[in-house]
């Protein structure tokens, strides 16, 4: 009993939320591309390349924000070749994406060791992090207080963030033209929409969304370590399919795995490491696999990409 | 059947050689190798950039590069080459079976890993006579690849879990299983490392003759190899996995299981992988070391072998040499420029970006419809 206590504590719960945040905007990234009938499995690339380039721009400037803008343009820019590729070019989505996640892994490593001269891990003094916000008399709220209150702003960012691509895809024209041109693009270029600028929107804000993702993984800890993603962009590519690519859906899903995180993390006193640290990625499997077992006895029709 | 899956065949078409006139199969396997040699061509340009960039001069760190995957005293480069194309296209057929089929097997890494420990843990407490022990062990790792893989296929065919997501996220639980298994239960403690037990002398696969590195392992990739291209080119079986990867619907049509040619697929591409991590263990180490599967990107580079060429396995076997050629050639380009070996993934990666917006690998109609 006193050692469910200690995994199931105000700690756990608070750590739950700074886990969230990342595969949370990977997810509306992939949420927006799922939109416009673009399969986007470049999330963990992007993500990798934002962590990289937040630690770049805050290590040469001294500053976290120059730190983040640098990860959200180099995210961006990432996924504009991914536009290119498979929009522009007709390449197909699904290998484009596989490849750039592999260029993001080698790439991050060779600039790491020509720029950094290190091999591994990044650690220095001079990459600024932010600081925990304390949300002032939130904090004092009893229960929910110490769980909201003390992450980065990037954490509460990403919950505006999902209101905001709410009302971006259901409340705005350009949402409704995104949208249009997942549903039928056909349709949608004969109203004078042209799918191909939809499409570059979308992938550009999922890079942009990604590469914020990035900036809180290695910002938060102020380091960037080899692969640090960790499959976080493909636990976010199973939140948008157990989220039905609607935002609040993506956060259910992202909140759901960021607990299976922290509750592996909190377990690591009782259990080896190696057995905790899998629990996330169970977890994802087993929540898609319930899911989609749902979803086969209520009979719907469709993939899961195209949405609700 | 998901739409998902309907999806990923359309890759198999640019490399499959269908039952199509012959001129026109010669055609387009030439139109492929020419716009391989244009992408590596461009590739490599980019890559000279790239290290420009770096301040190091690209003519010296591509003659290293070379020296460093062909040349040096009695060719032990080449050797080391050749050492390494056995694991990367070994890794490249097990993703090319799964592609040609239709399905993407992105679990490469976990199968390897497992494979690799269960052909370490029977060669050491499997009680079996000295020539029996080796085959055994090999046995076993293809064994435990297989089931891991035909797990994922489970998923998919049970609970419409996409092969893409499931194969790739299963590789965490299994990395991590494995080294809790090496770590808690099966460990060395003489050594300060996460690893088991030198396995016996009679579970080794064996040097070849002639006094260099090459071991015997070659000769059971290349029976995968031949293997594989039989079963393509010679076997209803491999029609069928073609036919589902070209046209999923139309092959259930022609009265194809899918559900069952995914299980098989999926199983040999896992026994494949598992394959390959005993022939590490019993050839390279001796024994299970954790992260020593891993760490050099095996399955990832195999499985960029395979985007390259298709899923045609001597296509593969091409792109793994090649890939491999690079990697080794990279590791004496930094240590005579300093230029990091990872440049290799980078110009692999670069490679296949160009390779795939140039060819055909293009998605059908189901993307506008």
């Amino acid at each position: 009993m006193s050692e469910l206590h200690s995994i199931f504590n105000d700690t756990l719960l608070n750590s739950t939320v700074r886990s969230v945040a990342p595969i949370l905007l990977a997810g509306l990234g992939g949420l927006l591309c799922a939109r416009v009938g673009v399969f986007n499995v470049a999330l963990e690339g992007l993500m990798l390349i934002g962590a990289f380039f937040a630690v770049v721009g805050s290590y040469y400037s001294g500053h976290a924000m120059v730190g983040v803008v640098t990860a959200i343009a180099a995210g961006a820019l990432f996924a504009t070749v991914l536009a290119v590729l498979a929009v522009s070019l007709g390449g197909n989505e699904v290998v484009i994406g596989i490849a750039l996640n592999l260029l993001a892994t080698g790439l991050t490593v060779f600039l790491m060791r020509t720029m950094f001269s290190v091999q591994g891990e990044f650690q220095d003094d001079r990459i600024k992090g932010f600081p925990a916000l304390s949300l002032g008399p939130v904090g004092n709220i009893p229960i929910l207080g110490p769980i909201v209150s003390g992450h980065t702003w990037i954490v509460y960012c990403s919950w505006l963030l999902v209101i905001a691509t709410y009302v971006l895809l259901f409340r705005m024209p350009l949402g409704l033209r995104m949208r249009g041109v997942g549903e039928l693009p056909q349709a949608a270029a004969s109203l004078g929409v042209s799918v191909r600028k939809m499409q570059y929107t979308a992938l550009i804000l999922s890079g942009a969304l990604c590469g914020l993702a990035g900036a809180q993984l290695s910002l938060s800890l102020r380091l960037f370590t080899e692969n640090m993603s960790a499959g976080r962009g493909w636990i976010a590519v199973v939140a948008v399919m157990l989220g039905q690519a609607n935002p609040f859906g993506v956060l259910g899903a992202s909140a759901l795995f960021g607990f299976a995180d922290a509750v592996g993390f909190n377990l690591q006193g009782n259990l080896p490491s190696e057995l905790t640290g899998a629990i996330p990625y169970v977890a994802t499997l087993m929540a898609l696999a319930i899911y989609q077992a749902r979803r086969r006895a209520t009979r719907s029709a469709g993939t899961p990409l195209e949405g609700s | 059947m998901t739409s998902t899956l309907a999806d990923t065949s359309t890759e198999s078409e640019a490399g499959t050689v269908a039952p199509i006139p012959r001129w026109s199969a010669i055609r387009s396997r030439a139109r492929r190798l020419i716009a391989f040699l244009l992408s590596s061509l461009i590739g490599l340009v980019i890559g000279g950039v790239i290290i420009g960039i770096t301040g190091h001069n690209p003519v010296d760190a591509y003659r290293a590069l070379v020296d460093g995957a062909l040349f040096g005293p009695n060719f032990v480069n080449l050797v080391s080459t050749i050492n390494r194309a056995i694991p990367i296209v070994g890794m490249g057929l097990a993703a090319a079976i799964a592609f040609r089929a239709g399905f993407f097997n992105l679990g490469g890494e976990g199968q390897l890993v497992l494979g690799g420990l269960a052909s370490a843990l029977a060669a050491l407490y499997v009680p079996l006579p000295a020539p029996l022990l080796m085959p055994a062990a090999v046995l076993c790792g293809a064994l435990a690849g297989g089931l891991y893989a035909s797990f994922a296929a489970f998923l998919q065919f049970r609970l419409a879990v996409p092969l893409l997501i499931s194969t790739l996220i299963l590789n965490y639980p299994a990395r991590d299983f494995a080294t809790y298994l090496t770590n808690h239960h099966f460990r060395d403690i003489a050594t300060g490392m996460n690893e088991t037990h030198t396995v016996p002398d009679a579970a080794r696969i064996p040097l070849l003759p002639g006094g260099t590195e090459l071991h015997a392992g070659l000769f059971i990739l290349l029976s995968i190899l031949l293997g594989a291209a039989f079963l393509t080119k010679r076997t209803t079986l491999g029609y069928e996995m073609n036919m589902a990867g070209l046209n999923p619907r139309f092959a259930r049509y022609g009265g194809i299981s899918l559900q069952r040619l995914g299980y098989t697929a999926m199983f040999a591409s896992g026994a494949v992988a598992g394959t390959v991590g005993a022939i590490l263990v019993l050839a390279e180490f001796g024994r299970y070391i954790d992260g020593a599967l891993t760490d050099p990107l095996y399955a990832w580079t195999g499985l960029m072998a395979a985007l390259l060429a298709g899923s045609g396995p001597f296509g593969v076997a091409a792109a793994g040499l090649f890939f491999a050629a690079l990697e080794t050639g990279a590791f004496g380009m930094e240590q005579t420029t300093n230029v990091p070996q990872e440049l290799a993934q980078v110009l692999q990666a670069i490679i296949i970006l160009l390779i795939v917006s140039r060819t055909g690998l293009r998605a059908g109609e189901d993307r506008t419809g």
